[in-house]
């Protein structure tokens, strides 16, 4: 298929950056988004112009450091995916593809469609761990049973990428989902509960000084989660930070 | 040059590593905050290694060439890490993990490392429940366990198909806790481009800041490569894209050994290739082969039929299909190796009986799983009668649970439904046993420089057991380095911080500089990628499943050939000092240049088939691998040339104490 590419081209932080138009031909239905980007990239640099920057790694879903605005949505039209493991069957000969980087105050741009997600890091520095050391002197890992639901539902908060759609879908570019997630894991299972309090608080905390914007529940962040994170995660967080605040005044 | 001495400690294997631990020097803890440490990589060896380092108090530098240390590619590993622990009573030992390990090696690792790895194993799953790893557990809120192959218990601890992202964030954590604390220094989006010894000893880096281009210099009193396999010197492998073997191979230019290059891991279960655009391969976990079956049709006509798409899988009738693991490996089945998939694979679509365009994919398929798990839904749910269809509906929603985010994955890409239709899958290149060849302590034969995980060649022999990755990397980076490096570094206390001032630091600089400034100013005519692609295919067409003589002498002329065209013809855009993908693309692919000659002289030169390598030359009337123990129990450790064809061979001899070598056999 012909497609017609508006990317979003900017030489780094400082540049002011534009949509620049490209036309790709040959693209098969079969091919991922980012090979059909490697098509491109391979048609400039025959060219002599310079290849577009974008991040990716492992192309399969799973390391998050793919990132493209597709069309207005963050890893483009289909749900629960990344943009690695969007298919170009998904679109029709002749579409029109705007491609633009996350965009965010928290998320600076480096070149082109690469950003900044290093504040992610440091919100997780900030509580998103328990104090164990690796001594090699823990518990038997049987010795705390862990009841099923919690357990799946840990796993579930656990899944999170740490891609940064939620934050480049939310109109106030709010981390809340990410935040939550590792909040959540942590807070379900018995291994978490000695720092809950000043975890939430630490990581609410930081993820304000970072920058990023408030919730207002529009859960717009859920609907474009590649992993499909819950909302319930945001609601738990807020009984966290709630009552760890209440516990600290007291 | 150093020679190649083990430092294996005395004494039966199972006092090793207890006496080892007893007797190497330790390093004060005020002591240790004189020390530096530079780790590089940060997947579940390097930040493992990274995070334990700096809670033990030493001053941690560590280095991704990922914007997150959390992006390393341990994340993508999917089905479960193995560990003794025998929750399911089902007869498993240290000595059974062990004697696992080193026959599924195919007897070419070396004993005391196997023998630690399988004694730390179970410290691993404490350790890791301890930070919040979320493992899959059953109703009663104890740990789940499943099978892998070529072992007969179930060892394997998972979360869902994801166990190396679960894994990998916990020791992100970690890492992330020490960062925090000051402990550890992070460096994202840089890449090691040279390491720097100061008389024999390894004594820093030159690294690249991929947002800026600027060299910097770091030094530290050792240096620990975690950086991963070399699987995409194949250009088409699981790894990830940026995944590469530059860090391991400037450390084999500063004179690390590198060790059995050859033994490479074809994963039998992969989504087939679907075309020239392809970038990379997707791994589909060998743990759906627990439910899968693993068949091809036994009538020509009916793959014929199902590649013009005028049959499906499911339209081939019971006596019709070929379960050819079941067929020649009974007591096995499905469960086989991975070698023995992937070979028993090839024979089938070699033979004519392949089931997709390209002729190379066989079936995998759920129908019979989806049947067994339904009906026990029903004797559970108490369902008398139950319709086939009702069957059919509960059996998916148990296979959903199992294996879920594998099925969708498959889905994403192929457009086809495994819950109703067979999968279809052809092995892919997956991971690389061989390494840079270390010691006991997991020390190169440079003084001060260590290889952990992937990057190192010590505990897999020639094949490696499913689930035995993520297992190694975390042994290393938690339970082994941070005591074993110890030793070394007790006698640097005296030592202060090194001075990156220095001629060798200088020297290093300049050299890196100057091949950066080779590859930008070429002005060829082809892409990277083309070259990279060449070589790939010249690696999976003679060097890959099946190799022989004749092959490989020609694949390391053709070698040779594409990298001459490379530093003549290649044509990186941009600028050195900037972002610029294309160009730490072009120093990876230039390597793997080196690599795979390198790679193919290790194959040509072991004249025996032993699991990953196969030898057309050697194997059984069956067709099975043929060992030869008589002259080849060694490891092959290659000292640098830089015609790497010609690079000099040093043997470690490999002795077996407790396990007497047999034919490996799965039927």
């Amino acid at each position: 298929m012909k497609l017609t590419l508006k990317i979003w081209r900017q030489k780094g932080p400082e540049d002011k950056g534009a949509i620049q138009t490209y036309p790709v031909d040959g693209i098969d239905g079969d091919m991922s988004f980012l090979e059909m980007m490697d098509v491109l990239n391979e048609q400039l640099i025959e060219k002599g112009e310079e290849p577009v920057a974008f991040d990716h790694d492992c192309r399969e879903g799973i390391c998050g450091m793919c990132s493209m605005y597709i069309n207005g949505r963050a890893h483009g039209p289909k749900r629960g995916v990344t943009t690695c493991q969007l298919h170009m069957r998904s679109f029709k000969d002749g579409d029109t593809i705007y491609i633009e980087p996350w965009r965010s105050t928290a998320f600076p741009v480096i070149k082109d469609l690469v950003v900044d997600r290093s504040a992610f890091d440091r919100i997780i520095q900030s509580g998103g761990f328990v104090s164990v050391n690796t001594s090699g002197n823990t518990i038997d890992a049987n010795a705390t049973p862990i009841e099923k639901e919690n357990a799946d539902k840990a796993f579930d908060a656990a899944t999170c990428i740490g891609c940064g759609a939620c934050v480049a879908s939310c109109k106030n570019a709010s981390a809340m989902l990410f935040v939550s997630a590792k909040v959540s894991q942590l807070a379900l299972l018995p291994q978490g509960d000695p720092e809950r309090k000043s975890r939430a608080l630490n990581m609410v905390n930081q993820m304000d000084e970072e920058g990023f914007g408030n919730c207002t529940n529009t859960g717009a962040c859920a609907v474009e989660c590649p992993k499909e994170i819950s909302l319930e995660n945001i609601a738990r967080m807020n009984r966290e930070f709630l009552k760890a605040s209440i516990s600290k005044e007291s | 040059m150093a020679s190649l001495k083990s430092v294996t400690p005395k004494g039966a294997l199972k006092d090793q590593w207890t006496n080892h631990k007893n007797d190497i020097n330790l390093v004060n803890p005020a002591n240790k905050r004189l020390i530096d440490v530079i780790v590089i990589g940060t997947g579940l060896a390097g930040s493992s290694a990274a995070a334990s380092l700096a809670e033990m108090g030493y001053n941690v530098k560590a280095f991704c060439f990922q914007d997150s240390p959390r992006r390393a590619h341990s994340i993508a590993a999917q089905g479960g890490i193995n560990a003794a622990k025998n929750y399911q009573n089902d007869g498993d030992s240290t000595f059974r993990l062990f004697y696992d390990t080193i026959k599924g090696g195919d007897y070419r690792s070396r004993e005391s490392n196997t023998y630690r790895l399988a004694e730390v194993s179970a410290n691993i799953i404490d350790q890791c429940v301890a930070q919040g790893v979320p493992f899959a557990r059953d109703y009663g809120g104890l740990l789940d366990n499943r099978s892998f192959g070529g072992v007969l218990v179930s060892r394997t601890f998972y979360a869902k198909g994801q166990t190396g992202q679960q894994l990998l964030l916990g020791a992100y954590s970690a890492l992330s806790r020490q960062i925090a604390k000051g402990k550890v220094t992070m460096y994202n989006r840089h890449e090691m481009m040279d390491v720097v010894t100061v008389e024999g000893k390894a004594r820093g880096i030159i690294a690249r800041n991929l947002i800026t281009g600027k060299l910097e210099r770091h030094g530290a009193h050792a240096v620990v490569l975690c950086s991963g396999g070399y699987g995409n010197v194949f250009f088409l492998s699981t790894n990830a894209m940026g995944s590469n073997v530059s860090a391991a191979w400037k450390a084999h230019r500063r004179g690390a050994y590198f060790a059995n290059p050859c033994y490479t891991q074809i994963h039998p279960t992969c989504i087939p290739v679907s075309g020239e655009h392809q970038s990379k391969l997707t791994l589909m976990s060998e743990s759906l082969r627990n439910d899968g079956r693993i068949w091809v049709p036994k009538k020509k006509e009916d793959c014929q039929a199902i590649i013009n798409k005028t049959k499906k899988a499911e339209d081939i009738s019971e006596e019709d299909r070929d379960y050819y693991l079941e067929r020649r490996y009974p007591s096995f089945g499905n469960l086989v190796p991975r070698d023995v998939a992937s070979r028993a694979a090839k024979e089938r679509c070699d033979a004519g009986f392949g089931v997709n365009s390209t002729g190379n994919a066989v079936f995998l398929d759920f129908a019979s799983a989806i049947e067994r798990y339904g009906n026990l839904e029903a004797n559970v749910k108490n369902i008398k009668n139950p319709s086939p269809q009702q069957i059919k509906d509960m059996g998916r929603e148990v296979v959903k649970s199992k294996y879920g985010n594998l099925f969708d994955m498959y889905k994403q890409i192929t457009d086809d439904d495994p819950y109703f239709t067979a999968m279809k899958i052809y092995p892919a290149v997956h991971y690389t046993m061989g390494g840079l060849w270390v010691d006991y302590n997991l020390m190169t034969n440079v003084e001060g420089l260590y290889a952990c995980g992937e990057a190192n060649f010590s505990d897999h022999g020639a094949n490696r057991l499913g689930a035995s990755a993520l297992m190694q990397g975390l042994a290393d980076g938690y339970f082994v380095l941070p005591y074993t490096i110890g030793d070394y570094l007790s006698k640097d206390i005296r030592t202060g911080a090194i001075d990156t001032t220095s001629e060798a630091f200088s020297q290093a600089e300049q050299s890196v500089k100057e091949r950066i400034e080779k590859l930008i100013n070429n002005n060829g005519t082809k892409s990277v990628d083309h070259f990279h692609k060449r070589l790939g295919k010249v690696m999976w067409d003679k060097v890959g499943m099946a190799r022989n003589e004749k092959g490989l002498k020609e694949a390391i002329a053709e070698i040779t050939e594409i990298r001459e065209d490379f530093w003549a013809n290649v044509k990186v855009p941009g600028e050195v000092n900037g972002f610029n993908p294309e160009l730490d693309k072009a120093g990876r692919v230039a390597d793997f240049l080196e690599l795979g000659e390198l790679f193919a002289k290790d194959a040509l030169d072991r004249k025996e088939s032993c699991g990953g390598h196969f030898r057309e030359e050697y194997q059984t009337k069956e067709g099975e691998a043929l060992r030869d123990d008589k002259n080849y129990a060694y490891v092959a450790a290659w000292q640098y040339n830089e015609v790497p064809s010609k690079a000099k061979l040093h043997k470690e001899e490999l002795t077996f104490k407790e396990v007497e070598l047999k034919t490996r056999s799965y039927k």
